[in-house]
């Protein structure tokens, strides 16, 4: 039995750190509306998915307490990660190679607007 | 022959430890609950194989004159469907591996034994759904659903047969959520990793197919049935959607789906053959490992179902270099269990002649799809019978040989009683031929150029097709022998003890039957696995006359 | 019913019984994920086909509403932490209150998504046959912004002509069924988001209600556990959501 009757695997992660995760989370909502209101061209959604990564990250982390949880849990995290990405990535194979609308048609003038 | 332990029929057990309908429809032990299984996936068997007489007798002519070209199309659909989510997909893992996972690692139950029960009601709401398609205007799609025509121009009973498909998926999922979770936290004291049995390391490599694949099959399903519905349009070309996206997401899961019906049969043929040549498994760790290797590389393979329906060039050059990979692991298997063989002390029970059949018929069907991943080869070969021949060897040769076999091997331990031994080697031998008979001669008729999923071909092939038709009604036969001797030895057969044979796993060191909590005691593991030659509590050690495997005398 | 700390039958231990609940749990987030990933597949593939209408369907979407339920959400996520470490700490008087906060939040969430889902009723944005990207700027609404139908008029009419420079009219038949494909996975996908989040919401009214109880302590705490790695799954889903569907093309020239 650990501390205050907890169970030996338990493990308390303090609030302080939960704040931190939350200003750290809004900050990064916050960043990435204003990225995407800015023009960065093609790497508008590269920013928009890395913020959004970066936040998955730090709720998997402290608020799902992956960090405090065996190599089992990390596993299978990252099991989950890999064939998602395996799902999209081998499908991108087919169609990076066939017509697209961006390879077919410039964009149009009035397509950026405020 | 030594002697086993204990020859008695136990006075308390699972079977008579409760009475009546509810305590079985609202049981919670593991084993009961293989058994609702092993009824409801032998009724759904039945189905398919009736669909299939069907086929086979309509197949005899080249007009064929049993059922019109629409009927023709409905028939084959169902057969898969049945035969592929209500049979084989559930199968092993769910009678046997539901029956004896617990047993095999030392624990009472499974680790979620009420989300277990719940997993086959889903089974049954599911086959419902599809039992009303089946019989309020069949289903005419082919089992694999491609759009546009089942998610618009299907005149077909459709929708209720995803929506079936679709809820059934969750039962597989929550087996596999089961299995996994089980292995990893309720071993016994002392059953490490490499102490469990192999059956155990192919259902947690199949398990991982179904968590992993599983979703991506519902939500595509899902989506094809709103399709339907509400004339969306995302695998529809009229409405600017895709159907080869379809094809991507189908056989995302698909693919793995045909290794989920094949790595459990893996698990029992490494079981049988060790216990029936008297000799420990050759390269435990490399099976092991191989388990786990095709179920993640078979994740990395499915486009090659998809050479020539218009998927780029450049993915069908991944996707069939791929599919050259993941027959290697298979491969290692073949050549561990025929290393196994040799030298052993063979003995010729209906389990082994199962797991004989299943070497030689896998090998052949896992060679021919080596044929189909080739593209060039492909062009010719896709969609013709060589394709059916190819899936029907494992399937049928392989997946449903190792369930037949297993169901044989662990019988005395389910029921505690044995089948007539020589009745049960004649049964076997039946399935053998009648099974080659009736797919051997459709690979030549794929190569010469018969297409599947036709209601006619041209006459020449007519001499093909007959020997197939006559083969299938062999291969009934070979099913139904045993569907007999098996349901009448509960009642007269010879009481079987707790180790007939005898083996060398944990399930064998309880009472036959087991009793509810499967052990008296819980076991402390400190032997390793097949250890054929040091075994002596079951008169098995070295330097001893190697005694053969016996089931009745 | 299962009663505080009691371990069930087919358990040696009560931290095998935890161990599994929490396996079990993280594994069921791993078919989610695969579950959702099928639909993130199916936008991602169709954006690359039809970039420029899921442009136009993109900035249809409510920025600040999407916003805000973005924070709500994160909000609720922080909340549901402090009621896992509410019970973990024995703190019982503390733990409903963090159950109820988050409940609330996400309360707040499907109350800002239903009036978005009205938005777009109201738009002729749901997919089908009524579906028609022109209808907001040919019936404005006495509140809309003219300058900023204007805008949007002449987004239309150059994607339109985007789609087929030949035959403009054919250009917004094609324009308005691509962007179909685009709300038809907007409200796929959040829609499917949004089921999950009642199912979250159902199952923080049961703990809740045993929280009530005082049935959870430093001793016995899995329930809290494993619901709060579902409701956090459902957070980052929604982060994912949110970047996809709202944030493109939303730039300035």
């Amino acid at each position: 039995m650990g501390r205050r009757g907890a169970l030996v695997s338990e493990h308390v992660v303090s609030p302080k750190i939960y704040v931190v995760v939350l200003l750290a989370l809004l900050l990064g909502t916050f960043l990435t509306v204003e990225a995407a209101l800015r023009d960065f061209g093609p790497w508008n959604i590269v920013i928009a998915l890395a913020i959004a990564s970066a936040k998955a990250i730090l709720v998997i982390l402290f608020f799902m307490h992956a960090r405090y949880s065996p190599k089992r849990t990390h596993l299978v995290i990252v099991s989950a990660a890999f064939w998602l990405i395996i799902l999209l990535a081998l499908t991108a194979t087919d169609y990076v190679k066939r017509p697209s609308e961006q390879s077919r048609l410039a964009p149009p003038a009035a397509f950026y607007r405020v | 022959m030594p002697p086993s332990p204990d020859n008695k029929f136990p006075r308390d057990h699972y079977l008579n430890a409760t009475y009546g309908i509810r305590s079985w429809l609202l049981t919670t032990d593991h084993k009961r609950i293989a058994l609702l299984y092993l009824i409801s996936v032998t009724f759904f068997f039945f189905i398919g194989g009736i669909l299939a007489t069907l086929i086979r007798i309509h197949l005899l002519t080249p007009s064929g004159a049993l059922v019109t070209p629409e009927t023709y199309n409905k028939l084959f659909t169902m057969h898969g469907v049945a035969m592929i989510f209500f049979f084989l997909i559930p199968s092993i893992p769910a009678v046997l591996g539901n029956f004896l996972i617990p047993m095999m690692i030392g624990a009472k139950d499974l680790a979620f034994p009420k989300i277990n029960l719940l997993s086959w009601y889903i089974y049954i709401v599911g086959g419902c759904f599809v039992l009303y398609s089946f019989s309020t205007g069949g289903l005419d799609t082919g089992w694999t659903f491609y759009t546009p025509l089942s998610s618009v121009y299907s005149n077909s009973a459709v929708t209720p047969a995803v929506i079936g498909i679709f809820i059934n998926g969750f039962s597989s999922i929550l087996t596999g959520l089961n299995f996994i979770v089980t292995i990893h936290t309720m071993r016994a004291p002392g059953m490490t990793w490499f102490r469990l049995p192999l059956f155990a390391w192919a259902h947690y490599a199949t398990s991982l197919v179904m968590i992993l694949g599983t979703p991506v099959v519902a939500i595509t399903l899902l989506l094809a049935g709103l399709e339907r519905m509400f004339h969306l349009g995302f695998f529809n070309p009229a409405m600017g959607g895709d159907p080869i996206l379809f094809q991507h997401l189908f056989w995302f899961y698909s693919h793995p789906a045909v290794y989920i019906m094949i790595l459990p049969s893996m698990g029992v043929i490494s079981e049988i053959i060790p216990t029936f040549a008297r000799k420990p498994i050759f390269g435990y760790s490399f099976i092991a490992g191989s388990s786990i290797a095709i179920a993640v590389i078979g994740f990395l393979v499915w486009a090659h179902h998809m050479f020539v329906t218009g998927e780029s060039t450049y993915a069908a050059l991944t996707f069939s270099f791929l599919s050259y990979l993941v027959a290697i692991p298979s491969a290692v298997k073949v050549f561990n269990w025929t290393s196994t063989l040799y030298k052993g002390s063979i003995s010729w029970d209906a389990p082994m002649l199962y797991a004989l059949g299943f070497i030689g018929l896998f090998t052949i069907g896992g060679l021919t799809g080596l044929f189909l991943a080739c593209l060039g080869l492909d062009i010719h070969i896709h969609d013709t019978y060589f394709v059916i021949a190819h899936f029907h060897y494992i399937m049928v040769g392989g997946a449903v040989m190792g369930y037949v076999g297993g169901l044989h091997f662990w019988w005395p331990k389910i029921t505690g009683k044995l089948y007539p031994e020589a009745l049960s080697r004649i049964a076997a031998i039946t399935l053998f031929v009648g099974f080659n008979l009736t797919f051997f001669p459709q690979f030549i008729l794929g190569y010469l150029g018969m297409p599947r999923r036709y209601h006619s071909y041209p006459p020449e092939f007519q001499v093909l097709n007959v020997l197939s038709t006559a083969g299938a009604s062999i291969l009934a036969i070979g099913y139904l022998l045993p569907m007999i001797y098996l349901t009448w030895s509960m009642r007269y057969g010879k009481v079987a003890g707790q180790n007939p044979w005898p083996a060398t796993g944990l399930e064998w060191k309880t009472d036959s039957p087991p009793p509810t909590e499967n052990f008296h005691v819980t076991p402390q593991v400190d032997w390793e696995p097949y250890d054929y030659n040091n075994r002596p509590d079951l008169g098995l050690a070295a330097g001893r006359p190697l005694a053969p495997a016996h089931g009745d005398d | 019913m299962h009663r505080t700390g009691e371990l069930y039958g087919q358990f040696e231990t009560l931290e095998q019984q935890k161990e599994s609940a929490q396996l079990g749990m993280w594994i069921f987030l791993v078919t989610e994920v695969l579950f959702f990933g099928g639909l993130f597949l199916t936008y991602a593939v169709n954006r690359h086909l039809y970039f420029t209408a899921f442009g136009i369907g993109g900035n249809m979407l409510d920025l600040r509403l999407g916003t805000t339920n973005t924070v709500v959400l994160i909000a609720s996520s922080f909340t549901m932490a402090m009621s896992v470490w509410s019970a973990q700490t024995s703190r019982k008087k503390l733990l409903p209150v963090c159950l109820i906060l988050t409940l609330v939040l996400g309360g707040v969430f499907l109350g800002i998504k239903y009036v978005e889902y009205k938005q777009k009723f109201d738009h002729h944005l749901i997919p089908g046959h009524s579906f028609d990207l022109t209808y907001r700027i040919n019936h404005p609404a006495p509140t809309d912004d003219p300058k900023e139908l204007a805008a949007e008029r002449k987004e239309i009419e150059e994607a339109a002509r985007h789609e087929d420079p030949a035959e403009p009219e054919n250009g917004l038949i094609a324009l308005n069924a691509h962007a179909q494909l685009y709300f038809s996975l907007y409200f796929g996908m959040t829609g499917l988001h949004a089921l999950h989040m009642i199912v979250g919401a159902g199952l923080l009214i049961w703990v809740i209600r045993e929280s009530f109880k005082g049935r959870f302590s430093a001793s016995y705490n899995t329930p809290i556990e494993v619901v709060g790695l579902y409701w956090h799954f459902v957070d980052v889903v929604w982060i994912y959501l949110f970047a996809l569907l709202y944030l493109i093309n939303r730039h300035a020239v």
